[in-house]
């Protein structure tokens, strides 16, 4: 592999600044910060007091910089823009009255928001920096009883349900990026299936960041009552800057009796220049709880952006015979850096977890598995499976795996595999002796390498992640 | 607690002037220096906490609570351990090849040499270091491998060096009977701690086998911390057997480190049976091409024993292979914690390495703690490493009980088979035969129980 090295991705297609007037607030970060963004959202004093506390908290907290094997420049948390929202009509009744600048923004980026060109199917909620400028298909999902909105709109509408399940699975002292975002969070999507109910069309968030100095902090929050079931799905990117943007998400899940979440999530944002100049840094709080009895969740994420990537979305199997399952791919090229894995606690009797883990590391980036699986004594006869395998392009890239594996009783079982290759000179001779040109057959390499997680992707995202694939390694190996 | 292990340090600290004035050792002047920089490291580093990542599993609280009165050798007290005592420590095939150290010194009239070859020395290390012939050598060598300025334990050993041993394989000579280091510890005093220290210089193409053992006179509770090094030249091979049978009450730390010269071949097998608290760190660099190591391993332990084994397994250079087992059989309330790390540095080609972890969990209580890692820096190389907790498979018991097996039969059947993929590679019979016998008595203990 003489060309190995020519690593030359395709220019970020994403990376455009939309020109449009929006209300900022002053750089930094103070209770008053904290006090001003709930003053903008006009929200119930339980939620600014939800905020103090985890600024409070955070104030005392110290940033996770040892632990994860990632190198960056020391944040400086005064120096960012905390709230930053598109200025527009105070209230959009109907999509018409969305900017029309930022309708053709995100349908440049190939999420129309009006709902007779979109794919019929899938519902988006559409956050531009700090906010939720709009949520399709809220009133056909209303006849099912589902609840799909922004997160604004959940504090005014179902403050019940928020106050019962918001910080009941990520805590606002969990870590130093879920306190923060607890505190400064801007809004985000709430969805709420009853019982029973399938909901009955794909559900998505579309997060794009716009603004060179914000940050952005937002929060998920998806309740699946008993016996129900949702897919949702999530995308993000974000323009080219210089500079590195912090993005601190939390999102919580809770599955209760015999419900089914499946969250699946393509992550494209700005990853940096060549030389890792700019991009996002990615730091991200994701965890669910399989509160119920015979509960699922499945998180599948193909991540390709970001400069930097922190994140573990995990689940707390707490009912009995409820399952966990973790499919990634995690691309890194460049100087692109990447910690990222899974917890699976085992809490409840017969629970089982499934981990697959697909990293490829090319350029000179850096690409670390890491995960923990918890057997707790009472968790009888739990099972968990993990692979985590890992491809390096280039000599300069690097690949590390960092399972913990704690079992604390017999009846469980506990597997962990994991292993490290390199395209074959085999395999590409033999694809091109059948005709096939380099990159095509490079392509189809690592595609069948990442073949296990994309097929847990719903269909068009799994046509996405493929296509972003190849793009991302174009013309880079061979 | 804080002023405990204060005060423990003082302790140590008194002990460690003591033995500065009285070994002849001090007086070559780059020994006597070394000593006082470990001990100023050690001062400096304290006992580890569960806080650091390295013992985030262990918990050395016991050690750093009990009064232990360093047994530094005192030249008169003549020990209890007579030679018929000691005869149960000792291996048939290393009869005429054995060091015996009582409380981590020498006791050279315990000793036999007669049947090792010319090609070999072993002696003393302090009195090597004193020997004009040696000293030059071991001042290159000694503390370069094992680096105490990481690890309280090592850099403690190595300021309390007072007796151990010196062994050089010379060029070219091939030992046919292993070489038995045989540590006893006879604590005469309660909680009394001791440092053996081993150097091993395999010269060029030399090739030999060790066994290093560790075992007690008695139940007492006392501390072993031990450190040893191993260098392989151009060619060498060297088979490295430590069996750790240390009583149910004693604390066991111990480090092994082994550079790895071009070509050379390692195979350490470690066995840890005894202690109520054991941890060993084993730390193999190859930085030379085409060496190869075999890093297996055996943890059996039971009621509330708990052992630790953290590796590292070094690929600096291209064309070296790796290959390691550490398998571990656990029951009543006992803990196992294996760390095992992978390094394959930048440019390191063409590396081969494996790593494999299993455990089997006997009882309900157990606890296993498996921290298989890899950091991997080169493309063009082969990397795989497994872990696996868990029971008997119930195909395999229930093939054995259509058989007519009794079931109780079939599954200590099943698990001294798992224990014999570590032990069945030993090369020397009755080390093979005392820990085939050593897991039969434990599984049939548990059968009578």
């Amino acid at each position: 592999m003489s060309t190995a090295e020519n690593l030359v991705s395709q220019e970020y297609k994403y990376g455009f600044v939309t020109d449009i007037e929006s209300d900022t607030i002053p750089r930094g970060l103070s209770e008053d910060t904290v006090r001003l963004i709930a003053a903008k959202k006009n929200e119930p004093e339980w939620m600014l007091e939800f905020r103090l506390k985890a600024y409070r908290h955070w104030l005392t907290m110290t940033e996770p910089k040892h632990w994860p094997n990632l190198t960056y420049p020391e944040i400086n948390y005064q120096d960012m823009i905390y709230y930053s929202a598109p200025k527009q009509k105070a209230l959009k009744a109907s999509m018409d009255e969305v900017d029309p600048e930022l309708l053709k923004t995100f349908e440049k980026l190939g999420i129309p928001l009006t709902e007779q060109k979109q794919l019929a199917g899938v519902a988006v909620d559409a956050v531009f920096d700090s906010v939720s400028v709009a949520t399709t298909y809220k009133e056909k999902l209303k006849k099912h009883g589902v609840i799909f909105c922004s997160f604004s709109e959940a504090i005014r509408e179902y403050p019940d349900l928020i106050r019962k399940y918001l910080g009941s699975v990520v805590p606002t002292n969990d870590n130093f990026f879920a306190a923060l975002n607890s505190a400064v969070f801007s809004d985000g999507s709430f969805c709420f299936i009853p019982k029973g109910v399938r909901c009955p069309m794909e559900l998505s968030t579309y997060f794009r960041i716009n603004n060179s100095e914000s940050g952005q902090f937002e929060r998920t929050l998806i309740v699946a009552e008993e016996g129900s079931y949702v897919s949702y799905l999530e995308g993000c990117t974000a323009p080219k800057f210089d500079k590195n943007q912090l993005h601190a998400a939390v999102v919580e899940l809770i599955a209760l009796d015999d419900a089914q979440i499946k969250y699946s999530t393509v992550q494209n944002w700005y990853a940096g220049d060549e030389e890792g100049r700019g991009g996002i840094y990615n730091f991200v709080t994701k965890r669910g709880k399989c509160a119920g009895r015979n509960s699922k969740i499945s998180w599948t994420q193909v991540e390709t952006g970001s400069a930097i990537t922190w994140k573990y979305p995990s689940c707390i199997l707490l009912g009995d015979n409820s399952i966990g399952e973790f499919y990634s791919v995690a691309l890194t090229n460049h100087a692109q850096q990447a910690d990222t894995g899974t917890k699976m606690i085992h809490l409840g009797k017969n629970t089982r977890s499934t981990i697959i883990s697909k990293g490829i590391a090319a350029g000179k980036s850096n690409n670390s598995y890491r995960g923990l699986v918890k057997v707790m004594p009472k968790a009888e006869n739990s099972r968990n499976y993990t692979q985590c395998d890992s491809m390096l392009i280039g000599s300069n890239s690097g690949a590390n795996t960092f399972p913990y594996i704690e079992v604390m009783n017999n009846s469980s079982a506990v597997e962990h595999e994991a292993s490290t290759s390199k395209i074959s000179e085999e395999q590409l001779f033999y694809l091109q002796q059948r005709g096939i040109s380099q990159e095509d057959a490079v392509s189809l390499i690592i595609n069948g390498f990442c073949k296990d997680v994309f097929l847990q992707l719903p269909m068009e995202f799994a046509v996405e992640a493929q296509r972003l694939l190849g793009m991302k390694l174009e013309g880079s190996v061979g | 607690m804080v002023s405990q292990i204060v005060k423990e340090e003082n302790q140590y600290q008194a002990a460690f002037r003591q033995l500065q004035q009285r070994t002849t050792a001090s007086d070559v002047a780059w020994f006597g220096r070394l000593r006082e920089s470990a001990m100023d490291r050690f001062e400096q580093l304290g006992f580890p906490s569960v806080k650091e990542e390295e013992w985030k599993y262990t918990n050395v609280a016991p050690i750093t609570k009990l009064t232990f009165d360093p047994a530094l050798p005192a030249i008169d007290v003549d020990s209890l351990a007579t030679s018929t005592e000691l005869a149960r420590f000792g291996y048939p095939e290393a009869q005429t090849s054995q060091l015996v150290f009582v409380n981590g010194a020498l006791r050279s009239n315990l000793s036999s040499l007669a049947g090792v070859p010319a090609g070999v020395v072993a002696i003393d290390l302090v009195e090597a270091i004193a020997d004009a012939k040696y000293g030059e050598l071991i001042r290159e060598q000694l503390a370069r491998s094992a680096d105490y300025n990481a690890n309280a334990f090592t850099a403690l050993n190595t300021a309390c060096v007072s007796s151990g041993a010196f062994i050089l394989i010379r060029k070219g000579t091939e030992l046919e009977s292993p070489l038995h280091l045989n540590f006893v510890s006879d604590p005469s005093a309660p909680n009394s701690v001791s440092f053996p220290r081993v150097l091993i210089i395999s010269e060029e193409n030399s090739r030999a086998t060790v066994i290093e053992s560790y075992a007690g006179t008695n139940d007492a509770a006392y501390f072993t911390n031990a450190v040893v090094e191993i260098v392989l030249k151009d060619g060498a091979r060297l088979e490295h057997y430590k069996v750790q049978r240390e009583s149910v009450e004693a604390y066991h730390v111990a480090t092994t480190s082994a550079d790895l010269g071009p070509n050379s071949s390692y195979d350490s097998t470690t066995i840890n049976f005894g202690a109520r608290l054991s941890r060993h760190d084993i730390h193999v660099k190859m930085a030379h091409e085409g060496a190869e190591c075999w890093v297996d391993g055996l943890y059996v332990v039971s009621s509330d024993q708990h052992t630790d084994t953290h590796s590292v397994i070094d690929h600096q250079q291209p064309h070296c292979t790796s290959h390691q087992l550490y398998k571990g059989i656990l029951d009543g309330k006992s803990r196992a914690v294996f760390n095992g790390k992978i390094f394959v540095r930048h440019g390191a080609q063409k590396t081969d390495a494996m790593q494999t972890n299993k455990n089997l969990l006997l009882s309900d209580e157990a606890r296993v703690d498996t921290k298989p890692q890899l950091e991997i820096l080169a493309d063009d190389v082969k990397c795989a490493h497994g872990a696996a907790v868990g029971q008997l498979e119930e195909d395999e018991l229930f093939y054995l009980e259509t058989r007519g097996i009794h079931p109780e039969l079939a599954k200590n059947l099943l698990t001294y088979g798992f224990a014999e993929e570590v032990i069945g590679k030993i090369k020397v019979d009755s080390i093979r035969e005392q820990l085939d016998e050593a897991v039969l008595n434990r599984i049939n203990a548990r059968l009578e129980a």
